[in-house]
Order: C-alpha cells, then sequence, then structure tokens
C-alpha cells in the first residue's frame, strides 16, 4: 500500500485518533504518578511506594464507585444520560482517592521523617502492604479476587461520547455526521478526567516552581539544614511533599484502573507505578521533561497493548502486527532506555541531593 | 542471680537483635489479628466465631489438622503441612541468603526477583531442552518425529540445571552491581528496571521457545514440568518422614548453601572485604581493598543465590512455571527482603527466618481453606514486618530502654 493511501486510511479509519487517544489513557496516569514522585523526592524523601499507593487508590476509587452506585445516587444521572452530573461523580471519587492515597503515604512520611527510618525499605513494605490488604479487602467484599463497578462498565458511567453532542446519532440515512478529525481525538470516546490530570500537572508544577511553597520544598530536597536556618520547618515540608506524592499517586491509581481496566480492581497495576518511577528518573525530576517522557512511554506501552487486537470500544490497529517488531520490545523499552539513561546520566543526574537522608537538626 | 545474668544476655547486640526480630514478628501478627477482629466484626456472615478460628490460625496455622465433626478447629501434628513448609522454604531461604549477601556489603538487592526470573529461565530450558534417557518428554518427542539420538543421564541435567540458574542469576545480578561500582548508579533503581527487563525477556523468551506445555490442554500458559523429561530433585528420604508433602532434597541444599555463605562471610579474608566495603567503602578502599570488584562480586553472589532459589523451586519436579509473566514479578524474590531483615543478615539464622515466612504462607492457606478469611492477611503481616524493619534502629533503642528500666527495678 502506498504511504498517502495509508495516511488517508489511517486518518479516516480512525487508527490515528486511537492510537493518539490510547496515548493519552497510558500517558497521563504515568505523567501524574511521576509528578508524585517528584513531590517526594524533591522534598527529600525518596518514594519507592508509587505502585503500592497506586494499588490502593485504585482499590479505593473501585470501592467508592461501587459503593455509591449501590446506594442509588446517581441512578437517574445515568438513566437520563446527564454526562455532566456523571462527571461530577468522577471528580467527586479522584478526590476521595486523593485523600486517601495521602492518607495512605503518611505510613511512609512517618517512617521516613519522624522515626528516621530507611526509606527504601519503608517503601518496599508499602509497595508489600497494599496489595496484601487490597487482596485480603476485595476477596471478603465480592468472594473473588476482582473488584468491579457494581453496575454497567465505565465506558457507560464516564466516557464521553460524540453522541451526547449532537454526533453519530440514528440510523441509516437519518444518521448526522460524526466528528471531525479533532474531535474524534480529543471528545470522543475520551474520559474527561483525563483533561482534569493534565490540569493539575499543570497548576502543581507552576506550584513547584513559582511559589514560594514550592522554593520551600525543593529547598528541603537539596540542603534541609540550609533550609531550617532560614527558619523552614523541614519535617512540615516533608510531610507535605509525601502527601502530596501520595495523593497524586493515589488518584493515578484510581485514574489508571477507570481507563484502562475497565474500573476493575485487583491489587495489581501490573508495575505501572514502577514505570513511572523510571518515567521520573527519564525526565530528570523536572516536570517539562516528564510530561515528554510519559507520552513515549506511553506510547510504547499503547502499542504493546493494542498489539494487533480489538480493544473494549471496537478500535483497534492491525497495520502494528505487519510492521513484525515483537510486541514484547515495546514492553521492554520503556525500562531498557531508563537503565540506559541512568547510566549515561549518572555524572549530570538532577537527583535532589538530600534525598534519602532523615533530616536530623544536630547534624550539618 | 539468674536475672543478673539474664540482663547480661540481653545487653549483647546479638541478642537485642533477636529480641528486636521477635518484637516485630508479634507486632505484624498482631496487625494482622486486629485486621481479622475488625472485619470479622463488621462483617455479618463472618462474626465473633470465626474472628477467634482465624486468629488461632494466623498464629498455630501450621499445626492445624481441619474441623471436628462439631465444626472446631483442631490441632496437632500434621506432617504433610510440615512437609510443604519445607519444601515452600526452599526458595525464600535462597533469597534470603541473596538480600544478605547483598545487604552485608551495603546494597539492597531489590532485584532478587528478577534473579530469580533469570534463574528459572535458564534453569528450565536447561532442563527441559537435554532429552533423558526413558523419560516422557523423550518418548513424545520422537512421536513427534524428532530424532532424540544423543540422551543424558538425569542427574547431569538436573546438576547442568541448577548450575545453569544460578549462572545466570548471577549474570543478572552483576548488571546492577556493575553499573553501581563503575558509574555509582543506585543499585535499588537499576534493579527495579532489571526486575521489568527480566520479567519481559523471560516472558518473550519463552513465548518463542518450544517448552510451553501442549501435551496437557487444561495447562496452556504453563511450561513442562521438568519431571516430564525426568529431571527431579531426589526427596533423600523426607518424603517418607512427611508423608503425602511435596518436600524434596532441595531444602538440605538450601541449609549447606547458607552454612558455606556463613563461612565465607565469616571466616574468608573475601568474606572480610564485602563487609568493609559494606561498612565504608572508602575506608575499605584507602585499606587497600579493591572495592569495585567487592561491589560486583557481592551483587554476582547475591544474584547467583536468587538464581539458585528459582532452580531449586522449578527442579522440584512438582512446580509448574507460568510463563506470561511480563506484569508481575514473583513475590518469593520479594520476600527475601523480610527473611534477611528479620535474621539480621546472617546467613544461619536466614534458614530459620526463611521458614518462618513459609510457615506464615501455610498459615495463610490454612485460613483460606478453614475460614472465611484469606491468604492475603499473611502478605499483610509479612508487610507489617517490613515496615517495622525500616527503623530497627528505633526498635533496639525501645528495648534498651526497656531494659535499662528492668535492670534499675532489679537493682532495688
Amino acid at each position: 500500500m502506498d504511504i498517502l493511501g495509508w495516511i488517508n486510511q489511517a486518518i479516516t479509519e480512525g487508527t490515528i485518533p486511537f492510537l493518539i487517544r490510547q496515548t493519552l489513557i497510558y500517558a497521563v496516569p504515568l505523567m501524574i504518578v511521576a509528578l508524585a514522585g517528584v513531590f517526594s523526592e524533591r522534598s527529600g524523601v525518596i518514594n519507592l511506594a508509587l505502585e503500592g499507593i497506586m494499588i490502593f487508590g485504585a482499590f479505593v476509587g473501585v470501592l467508592f464507585v461501587r459503593s455509591v452506585q449501590q446506594w442509588g445516587w446517581f441512578e437517574a444521572a445515568y438513566k437520563a444520560k446527564d454526562w455532566m452530573t456523571l462527571q461530577s461523580f468522577s471528580l467527586l471519587t479522584m478526590a476521595v482517592t486523593a485523600a486517601l492515597g495521602a492518607l495512605f503515604a503518611m505510613l511512609l512520611a512517618f517512617a521516613a521523617i519522624n522515626l528516621r527510618a530507611d526509606q527504601t525499605i519503608g517503601g518496599t513494605a508499602l509497595n508489600l502492604m497494599a496489595p496484601a490488604l487490597v487482596l485480603f479487602l476485595i476477596r471478603i467484599l465480592a468472594n473473588q479476587n476482582t473488584l468491579q463497578m457494581a453496575t454497567g462498565d465505565s465506558a457507560s458511567w464516564f466516557m464521553l461520547k460524540e453522541s451526547y453532542f449532537g454526533f453519530g446519532v440514528g440510523r441509516g440515512v437519518n444518521k448526522t455526521p460524526s466528528m471531525g478529525f479533532l474531535g474524534q481525538v480529543f471528545v470522543n470516546k475520551v474520559y474527561p478526567m483525563t483533561y482534569v490530570c493534565i490540569l493539575i500537572f499543570i497548576v502543581l508544577a507552576i506550584i513547584l516552581y513559582k511559589t514560594k511553597f514550592g522554593l520551600r520544598l525543593r529547598a528541603c530536597g537539596e540542603n534541609p539544614q540550609a533550609a531550617d536556618s532560614l527558619g523552614i520547618n523541614v519535617f512540615k515540608m516533608r510531610y507535605a511533599g509525601v502527601g502530596i506524592s501520595g495523593a497524586l499517586a493515589g488518584m493515578g491509581g484510581f485514574v489508571y484502573a477507570m481507563t484502562t481496566a475497565n474500573c476493575t480492581s485487583n491489587g495489581d497495576v501490573a508495575g505501572f507505578g514502577f514505570l513511572a518511577l523510571a518515567v521520573m528518573i527519564f525526565g530528570n525530576w523536572k516536570p517539562g521533561n516528564i510530561a515528554g517522557a510519559a507520552l513515549l512511554f506511553g506510547l510504547f506501552k499503547c502499542v504493546a497493548a493494542s498489539y494487533g487486537s480489538l480493544d473494549i470500544n471496537g478500535d483497534g490497529i492491525y497495520m502494528l502486527k505487519e510492521i513484525g517488531v515483537s510486541a514484547h520490545v515495546y514492553r521492554l523499552m520503556p525500562y531498557v532506555i531508563t537503565l540506559v539513561v541512568l547510566a549515561f546520566t549518572s555524572k549530570s543526574s538532577r537527583a535532589p541531593k538530600a534525598e534519602g537522608i532523615p533530616y536530623d537538626k544536630s547534624t550539618r | 542471680m539468674s536475672k543478673m545474668s539474664l540482663n547480661g544476655l540481653m545487653k549483647k547486640d546479638g541478642a537485642k537483635t533477636v529480641m528486636a526480630s521477635l518484637l516485630s514478628i508479634i507486632i505484624g501478627m498482631a496487625a494482622g489479628s486486629l485486621i481479622i477482629l475488625i472485619v470479622g466484626l463488621t462483617t455479618p456472615t463472618l462474626g465473633v466465631k470465626s474472628v477467634w478460628d482465624g486468629i488461632r490460625i494466623v498464629f498455630a496455622g501450621l499445626f492445624t489438622t481441619g474441623r471436628d465433626a462439631a465444626g472446631a478447629l483442631t490441632f496437632g501434628f500434621n506432617p504433610q503441612m510440615m512437609g510443604n513448609m519445607l519444601f515452600r522454604a526452599t526458595p525464600v531461604i535462597m533469597t534470603g541468603l541473596s538480600v544478605a549477601v547483598a545487604n552485608k556489603t551495603g546494597l539492597f538487592n531489590i532485584g532478587a526477583p528478577g534473579q530469580y526470573l533469570a534463574g528459572t529461565a535458564a534453569t528450565l530450558f536447561i532442563a527441559l531442552s537435554m532429552p533423558v534417557e526413558g523419560s516422557e518428554m523423550t518418548a513424545w518427542l520422537v512421536s513427534q518425529g524428532v530424532s532424540c539420538a544423543v540422551t543424558y543421564p538425569a542427574w547431569l541435567v538436573w546438576t547442568a540445571a541448577f548450575i545453569g540458574g544460578c549462572a545466570a542469576g548471577a549474570l543478572w545480578g552483576a548488571i546492577p552491581g556493575l553499573l553501581k561500582a563503575i558509574l555509582n548508579i543506585n543499585e535499588v533503581l537499576a534493579c527495579i528496571m532489571t526486575n521489568w527487563i527480566a520479567a519481559n525477556l523471560v516472558t518473550w523468551a519463552f513465548d518463542i521457545s518450544a517448552l510451553k506445555n501442549v501435551v496437557e490442554n487444561t495447562k496452556s500458559g504453563y511450561i513442562y514440568k521438568t519431571s516430564f523429561n525426568g529431571v527431579e530433585t531426589a526427596k533423600l528420604g523426607l518424603n517418607d518422614l512427611f508423608v503425602g508433602s511435596q518436600v524434596n532434597g532441595g531444602i538440605l541444599i538450601a541449609a549447606v548453601i547458607a552454612v558455606l555463605v556463613y563461612i565465607m562471610l565469616s571466616k574468608t579474608t573475601f568474606g572480610y572485604e564485602l563487609k568493609a566495603c559494606g561498612s565504608n567503602r572508602f575506608a575499605a578502599r584507602y585499606a587497600g581493598i579493591k572495592d569495585k570488584r567487592s561491589i560486583v562480586v557481592s551483587m554476582a553472589i547475591a544474584g547467583a543465590l536468587a538464581g539458585g532459589a528459582g532452580a531449586l523451586y522449578n527442579l522440584a519436579g512438582n512446580t509448574e512455571f507460568f510463563w506470561s509473566t511480563y506484569q508481575s514479578l514473583p513475590a518469593v524474590g520479594f520476600n527475601g527482603i523480610p527473611v534477611a531483615l528479620l535474621a539480621a543478615n546472617n546467613p544461619i539464622a536466614v534458614i530459620f527466618t526463611g521458614m518462618f515466612m513459609s510457615m506464615l504462607d501455610i498459615c495463610g492457606l490454612q485460613l483460606t481453606n478453614l475460614t472465611g478469611y484469606n491468604e492475603f492477611i499473611t502478605d499483610v503481616i509479612i508487610a507489617v514486618i517490613v515496615y517495622l524493619a525500616a527503623f530497627s534502629l528505633v526498635i533496639k533503642m525501645m528495648i534498651n530502654k526497656l531494659i535499662k528500666k528492668d535492670g534499675k527495678e532489679s537493682v532495688k
């Protein structure tokens, strides 16, 4: 097939919009969880527990959605296809997961800040704790290893569809036209929480670099003694860093479960938290670079996941299979790239200087 | 008088370490029991009686024998459970040793899961691609039209597979070691990356291999058992001692290796060099110790031990490997961390903490079998223990204070 014909077909048949949408679906949780890592590490606390907090956040989110459905709060809105109200439901759930994610991360903060614990082991403990606790509760709640929504699926409750805006409605000759390219990419079959996450990412990046609070937080990760001598409460700042980190990771976990796992929780996010850690390192602890790294790794994830198969909404890409590169390569790439980047940038790494070192007032 | 000598014993550092470990075990089990209590009382289907049953199994699940006619739990010596405990302890002792050796050199080996997978893959590839004379697999290959002109004795294949597994693990462990020694890259980050690279590579290797079980239709997704090729670890009479269990000689091999590691670390110059690097890398270098070499070799040994864990577990003959593992890492690798931490990195103590860890495993299974709770509570207990180990210094200080108080009272 000639290249122009291929491009034309790709656009009209929805392959390109599909690829962009799917990449965003993977990239956005990665981005937000990598930023979670940044907030913790730049305040001076290594957060290896991103994976664990994500697992916990995913569970809390799914449990909340399930419970609210059982209480029947948004039943009427769902029946009336009132998507605005349903979106407020998803925002509410994001807030709940953020709050509980922050609470869970306090376990790490308390050990790392007050008890001067080994942060690597503390993070590992949280990574072991989250799946264990979550699976224990899921088995008792659902009598199986997966917790699902009470009714319906994530797409019918929380996904935007072009029909909400009067596009592609009806049958046969009466059918209204579909959305154009931009609509297909950014509106149809998109979870608005993706955009909420991007917004939060931008706001927090600005806070980290342009506000007094951000400057103080970063100072605590570089030279806590100097920060303390200027009257900054290092303990408070580090608590804030880990708290924001937990909130973002918890929320990221829920967004991941919602957008890629059909709003289910099974005590596993398939190493996504560690991938976010890789994104953070690849992005050199800087939000701008992290956004780029997340898009790159998101693309790899998307390609590996949709390799010659159909997704739940009936889109798909078969052309990838024809290129002949194994799906395993795409899965492997992010980790290999990160390792290579680690090797080449070890001399110029921008890792916070005081990360991993418990702050002790009596030392300088 | 006896109280005085007890106090003297308590003041020794080793005794304090044991106390700290026991304390974290007790706190961990108490936390598990607390969760059972809360969940049991708030879930209508469970209730108070189940809470009592659950807590008893958490503490003594190894000795449960089932329920009697009245539905009450019965306890007693259960040889099958004991044997299974030893069987499950084998790999976790090995990964515990792996983490302990790295810790002694000042490195946190969170890469044990990847090294375990590398060892598993190498072992299975070797054990299943050297046809053993008269084995089920050889007969099947011949029936498929593959000529098996060269066959090997089973013991040779076992040995090659075990050594191959250790070597693959050593290679995989040496990578973060090299990165640390030469480029000073944090070994924790390098290990996390190599873990997932291993998970993906192993999946890929098995995906294109001919070792996927196609003989038994129900076993799709699994690799052949090594016993299909007539290769399995000798039982050494342990199966007569623990009737009906899965135990084999692997536990003895693991124990011997633990003793060897102990001798290496405490009785040889090489071990001293490793420990010196762990205490202060730069001071060690000043004293003429090749610190970079020590780091690489230490990680390679750690990798070999974790790879050996994979080898021993998969050579048992009754275990099957689920090959599509790119989304998850083996828990036994991570469980090496609590095993080593509880043992305070002492290789001999690792044997016992490894058994404790597998005992918890058995308790979990019994919890699933006999009550409305499930095995995941044991993972919660393990997580609590690791969490406490993160600030073991604080716990030791607490014990110190307690002992001092106790001492003062005895003087009065």
